[in-house]
């Protein structure tokens, strides 16, 4: 895909299939999953065709996320470890809140909160699988003990409630943010947005020649 | 079942609102197994089949009576025997009629998220509607007694239904029909109350002194009852719990933590808007891409592409 002069690459085009490809399946198994959860939103199997549809499509759906999201880790692991310059940036927390960047601590290409979206799911993408697959009736109804499920079924509902809280501050930090939505759709960030909100990320590319995502490393530099 | 008037109902699964309450004056009913009157015949297993029109594949012999080995979705009652070596060194034939205990607090109920497809009726009979079952298999998870069975050819769960569909029209279980020996009895819950007392002081009299009456407080009392001669020791029965209670994990995954996450969802959606519409959109500044433009002029690299 090309990109339009004057902007700068935030994602590939493989990174945003893939997320994307993560996206459709957390959202249907939100849906799906919160109809069997709560009874004021059991409506919501019928998006799915009928509550044996919505049973019966919803650890599918898990599987392909399982997979999809060990492909976002595996895109976007180098960039998320935590450092101190994530510590100074969640001390200014609030400025960031009230959109007062000046003073604000840089980072590179995730801050603090992007990293914790991207951790959050690591773990609970796997523990959601894991516990999943406790109580798919079908395939591992006899595999382990009743009480076994029960505690997965415990754990995998609640783990799921922490998912879509983090996936909230995931969806509105992106509507807030603005700049960032494309940054995932079409790919590409203008330099004013990264100056303004991942200026380290601005400067290693600047530095290396690099139009992203990823600065250019020293052997292909020059 | 589900053509009876959902007036009966007291209890439905998944739903939030209070079910139909006018009809609760209704007599409670309560099947009475006297296990120490029990020959063995299995009569009131083919009369389950014969009434309720199942049909198991025939299995294998595996060495003990059991037959079939377990509850399925095809055998909603069942035979369990145990030889027991009693404290004398003698042996005793322990023979259990296994199904649904028709709990007074259900856990299967209180577990299902399918609205409608597990009912209590005003008369305790708890019972799953087909139709609205969508197969997950929560119902197990909440039962105390392992007894739901989820078919897999249909994706429903099954169980005993204590003959709802009779003892709507004034008949008694296919089962109390069928037993030879009036070890299965069948009438409001007071009365069979009574009769076990009765009977429970004969089976004193007679030397057993732990006989009594297993209609388990953890789980309210149920509308299936045993006459146990060792009513001290229920699990020398095939396993029969001897303090049944919903489990802690069922109580808290689908106690008040359940509400309180789905208002924090919602909470955390309304605190999104209420930023949204206080500090607003974070934008880019023209003193950005000033600064920004500057800061890739200066590097000497063209990294935005021809036209930068």
């Amino acid at each position: 895909m090309s990109y339009p002069p004057g902007t700068i690459i935030r994602n590939t085009t493989a990174a945003r299939i893939n997320h994307w490809i993560t996206a459709a399946c957390f959202v249907l198994l939100t849906l799906s999953g919160l109809s069997m959860f709560h009874p004021l939103l059991s409506f919501l199997a019928l998006l799915f065709g009928s509550g044996q549809w919505a049973r019966a499509i919803h650890p599918w759906i898990g599987c392909v996320l399982l997979v999809s999201y060990a492909g976002l880790i595996v895109q976007f692991w180098r960039d998320n470890f935590w450092n101190w310059d994530d510590i100074a940036w969640m001390g200014a927390i609030v400025r960031v809140l009230q959109n007062e960047e000046e003073g604000v601590p840089e980072v590179g290409r995730f801050n603090a909160g992007q990293k914790f979206v991207f951790w959050s799911m690591a773990l609970l993408v796997p523990a959601l699988f894991l516990t999943g697959l406790v109580i798919w009736e079908y395939y591992f109804g006899e595999t382990t003990t009743i009480e076994t499920q029960r505690a997965a079924a415990l754990i995998h509902s609640y783990a799921a409630i922490a998912a879509i809280l983090v996936w909230i501050t995931h969806v509105y930090a992106a509507i807030w943010v603005r700049g960032s939505m494309r940054g995932m759709t079409q790919g590409y960030v203008t330099p004013g947005w990264a100056w303004r909100h991942h200026r380290k990320w601005l400067k290693s590319l600047v530095a290396t020649g690099s139009r992203g995502p990823r600065p250019r490393r020293a052997a292909e530099g020059s | 079942m589900s053509d009876l008037q959902s007036q009966n109902f007291i209890r439905i699964s998944a739903t939030t609102i209070t079910p139909p309450a006018v009809r609760r004056h209704e007599q409670e009913v309560a099947k009475l197994i006297d296990v120490t009157r029990c020959i063995g015949c299995k009569a009131c297993q083919a009369a389950c089949m014969e009434w309720n029109d199942l049909r198991g594949e025939v299995g294998h012999f595996e060495g003990t009576y059991d037959n079939p080995l377990d509850l399925d979705p095809n055998t909603w009652t069942l035979m369990r025997f145990t030889e027991w070596d009693n404290d004398q060194g003698n042996l005793e034939w322990l023979i259990r009629k296994d199904g649904c205990m028709h709990c007074e607090d259900p856990g299967c109920l209180k577990a299902c998220p399918a609205p409608g497809a597990i009912v209590q009726y005003a008369n305790g009979i708890v019972d799953f509607i087909s139709e609205n079952c969508i197969g997950c298999g929560y119902c197990i998870k909440g039962c105390p007694f392992n007894i739901p069975r989820v078919s897999k050819v249909d994706h429903k769960s099954y169980k005993c239904t204590l003959c709802s569909d009779r003892v709507t029209v004034g008949k008694e279980p296919a089962c109390v029909k069928a037993c030879p020996t009036g070890a299965i009895m069948f009438g409001s819950k007071t009365d069979m109350t009574n009769w076990a007392g009765e009977r429970i002081v004969d089976l004193k009299s007679r030397g057993f002194e732990n006989a009594g009456l297993y209609d388990p407080p953890g789980v309210g009392g149920t509308h299936v009852m045993y006459v146990l001669h060792h009513a001290d020791r229920p699990s020398l029965y095939a396993g029969l719990p001897d303090n049944p209670k919903i489990s802690m994990l069922v109580e808290i995954w689908k106690g008040v933590l359940k509400p309180l996450a789905v208002g924090g969802v919602a909470l955390a959606a309304v605190a999104g808007f209420f930023h949204w519409i206080t500090a607003g959109p974070n934008e880019v500044q023209p003193e950005d891409d000033i600064a920004a433009a500057k800061l890739i002029r200066e590097s000497g690299h063209k990294i935005t592409g021809d036209a930068a």
